[in-house]
């Protein structure tokens, strides 16, 4: 008997009492009840504090505000999704179209620019889920400064709601997710937070308005 | 294994670890409470939790089988491991299979429970740790004390003095983020040149087949997309039936583990994604026990529990022995439970009497894991299997003395003659052996001369 037969029939012995089990109940809250302005004001106040920059800027004003959070960190060679649109192109500095740059290359940049897939209010979320806009998962993981421009109308309210929208892109496209919420960090020496560990120590959020 | 009683007195004579121990484990209750009381339908959330669960274990070989099916459709490779050997087996042959030496890995209790580590290394392949925790521990040679935070038993200085002997030289300090930095730099390398990762994880998802890993530091989200072979070793209760309970789960999970609103990396892969990330997957799907587990009626609620520790942080107990003492990768009320039934509990029949039966165990716990329950559930096991102690067998008597009246005059009036060398002043503060275990820490009143029943006898003439 193979391995996974003598499992499955531990399984099915285990189960002999033929366990009784409902539906789960899904009392939980699955719809929000802010309107925009008031989501995306709890999604700046939650991102803060995981201690990553916020910004909100008018949409036109997007480029510089991207331009400016990497000038003030000195980031000279920038690496962006191939497909990141003009808009979130800032000017002045080095970008570097990720066309699958290898580790070591992507180590050596000084930051990256991306966009995301959406965003969760109350846990203060950015989901990247590798679309056109987001990038490859190498590409916000090893540059050690991630500029990540939010578009207010992709602020949901609730994890709930960020996983009814999500569903659709796993079930179909199977596309990997990753959920960010705050630059990388590590309470394991006497539970004193320390921000900026192996993911980018710096997350710079920049949420773009009409 | 060593007793818990005698494993705790050794914990409980370090000064050091129970302040160590104090201070994290009141820290971290706070945070949880805080962020736990934010959500106006945490109860609500904690049933459904409870019940997905239910709902997995219920029907958990139809869920495995359709599991696999969905990991294959993507693009992985699905294994099956009876128990650690046969796992260990199978990570080590993957690695052999693609030349490799040297293997990243994110921290893992999975991974821990059938010493993957060591296994590894006795086929020739060293298993870097990449969680700041992980890495002290493994550059020490000691072990995890919490679940989730394994080194909650060092302070700072003790992980400064550890790192000026191995990954840093001698004028580091102890502030922490120097510690994290030097970390850093010495795991960068690895993770940039690693040819294959090994994680375990959080949940995985009956019906797209996506694995879930749930994580802070980062060195996940590295282990889990640079190297091009990702294994991941998955015990069989981690499964959940549909993508959209992930809501559940990542919402009770942060905040009832690190007291967060939501944990800095979460990653959930489904298959391979061509041009991103690993372009091998496997998935170990492992039993060790966990069988044996299901079959329990009481007993198998264990298997709901996600592993965020918020039992430990609660835990009278645990806050003052520190993990250690439970002998078990799962210290903590959970811990108590788990192992005995994972391991037999003729091999730790100590370990359900860890517990005060407080309760604030099951109030915390986000699936609702009614631990005392599973706890008293044990302890009759435990008897049926070790046989009665000498506790017992005195309880036994006593219970036959007090059901009779006749009997219980009896031994009031022996008891009476018999203390007298024992009292001093109004207490007994000394007993002999077998009783002196009683006397050792309390004291205890004395029979008084007169019964009430005599008294009030004598009151009428």
């Amino acid at each position: 008997m193979s391995s996974r037969e003598a499992i499955l029939d531990r399984v099915r012995t285990a189960l002999g009492d033929r366990p009784a089990a409902r539906a789960a109940p899904r009392g939980y809250r699955r719809r929000g009840d802010l309107d925009r302005e008031g989501r995306v004001a709890l999604f700046c106040e939650r991102v803060g504090d995981y201690r990553a920059e916020v910004r909100r800027v008018p949409a036109r004003e997007v480029r510089a505000a991207i331009a400016e959070a990497l000038a003030a960190r000195g980031a000279r060679r920038v690496a962006v999704p191939p497909s990141l649109p003009a808009v979130v192109r800032p000017d002045g500095l080095e970008l570097v179209d990720d066309h699958g740059l290898p580790p070591g290359e992507l180590d050596a940049l000084d930051g990256v620019v991306t966009g995301c897939t959406l965003a969760i209010a109350e846990t203060g979320t950015i989901v990247l889920s590798g679309g056109a806009v987001d990038g490859r998962r190498a590409l916000t993981l090893v540059p050690d400064l991630h500029v990540c421009v939010v578009v207010e109308s992709q602020v949901v309210e609730l994890v709930a709601e960020s996983m009814e929208l999500l569903s659709g892109l796993v079930q179909r496209e199977r596309r990997p997710l990753t959920f960010v919420s705050g630059p990388s960090a590590t309470s394991d020496i006497e539970l004193s937070r320390v921000e900026g560990v192996h993911g980018p120590r710096n997350l710079v959020v920049i949420v773009a308005g009409a | 294994m060593t007793s818990f009683p005698e494993a705790a007195h050794e914990a409980l004579a370090n000064a050091q670890l129970r302040a160590n121990l104090a201070n994290a484990t009141a820290t971290i209750r706070d945070k949880r409470a805080k962020v736990v009381d934010e959500l106006p339908d945490w109860e609500e959330l904690r049933e459904a939790g409870r019940a997905i669960k239910a709902d997995v274990m219920a029907h958990l070989d139809e869920y495995l089988v359709r599991f696999e099916e969905a990991v294959t459709a993507a693009g992985g490779q699905v294994h099956w491991a009876q128990d650690a050997g046969e796992a260990n087996r199978i990570v080590l042959e993957i690695a052999r299979s693609h030349g490799v030496s040297e293997l990243v890995k994110v921290k893992s209790l999975t991974t821990d429970e059938i010493g993957l580590n060591d296994a590894l290394a006795a086929g020739g392949v060293h298993a870097v740790e990449t969680d700041f925790a992980e890495l002290i521990l493994q550059l020490d040679g000691d072990w995890s004390s919490h679940i989730l935070v394994p080194a909650i038993h060092r302070n700072r200085t003790e992980i400064r003095d550890l790192f000026r002997r191995t990954i840093a030289d001698g004028s580091i300090s102890d502030d922490p983020a120097e510690l994290v930095e030097a970390s850093r730099i010495y795991l960068r390398e690895k993770f940039l040149g690693a040819q294959m990762g090994v994680s375990g994880a959080n949940f995985g998802v009956v019906d797209t087949g996506t694995v879930c890993v749930v994580e802070s530091e980062g060195n996940g989200r590295m282990c889990t997309t640079l190297p091009p072979v990702l294994v991941t070793i998955l015990g069989i209760e981690k499964l959940v039936p549909t993508f959209r309970d992930l809501e559940v789960f990542l919402q009770l999970l942060p905040r009832s583990s690190t007291g967060e609103r939501m944990n800095p990396y979460t990653s959930l892969w489904t298959g391979v994604t061509a041009g991103d990330g690993p372009q091998e997957l496997h998935v170990v799907l492992l039993d060790a026990g966990r069988t044996r587990v299901l079959a329990d009626e009481v007993g198998r609620q264990a298997l709901h529990c996600i592993r965020c520790s918020a039992c430990l942080n609660v835990c009278p107990v645990y806050s003052r022995t520190g993990g250690h003492a439970y002998g078990s990768v799962y210290p903590g009320p959970i811990g108590a439970i788990l192992t005995p039934q994972l391991r037999g509990i003729e091999n730790a029949a100590s370990l359900p009497y860890a517990s005060s039966l407080c309760g604030a165990c099951y109030e915390v716990c986000p699936v609702k894991i009614d631990i005392p329950r599973v706890l008293l559930h044990l302890r009759a096991k435990a008897v049926e299997a070790v046989g009665e102690e000498r506790e017992g067998r005195l309880m036994r008597t006593v219970a036959r003395t007090f059901a009779s009246a006749r009997r219980f005059v009896l031994a009031e009036r022996t008891g009476r003659v018999l203390q007298r060398p024992f009292v001093r002043g109004s207490r007994i503060v000394r007993l002999p052996a077998p009783l002196s275990g009683w006397t050792a820490s309390r004291d205890l009143k004395p029979l008084a001369p007169q019964s009430f029943r005599d008294w009030w006898k004598d009151r009428g003439s």
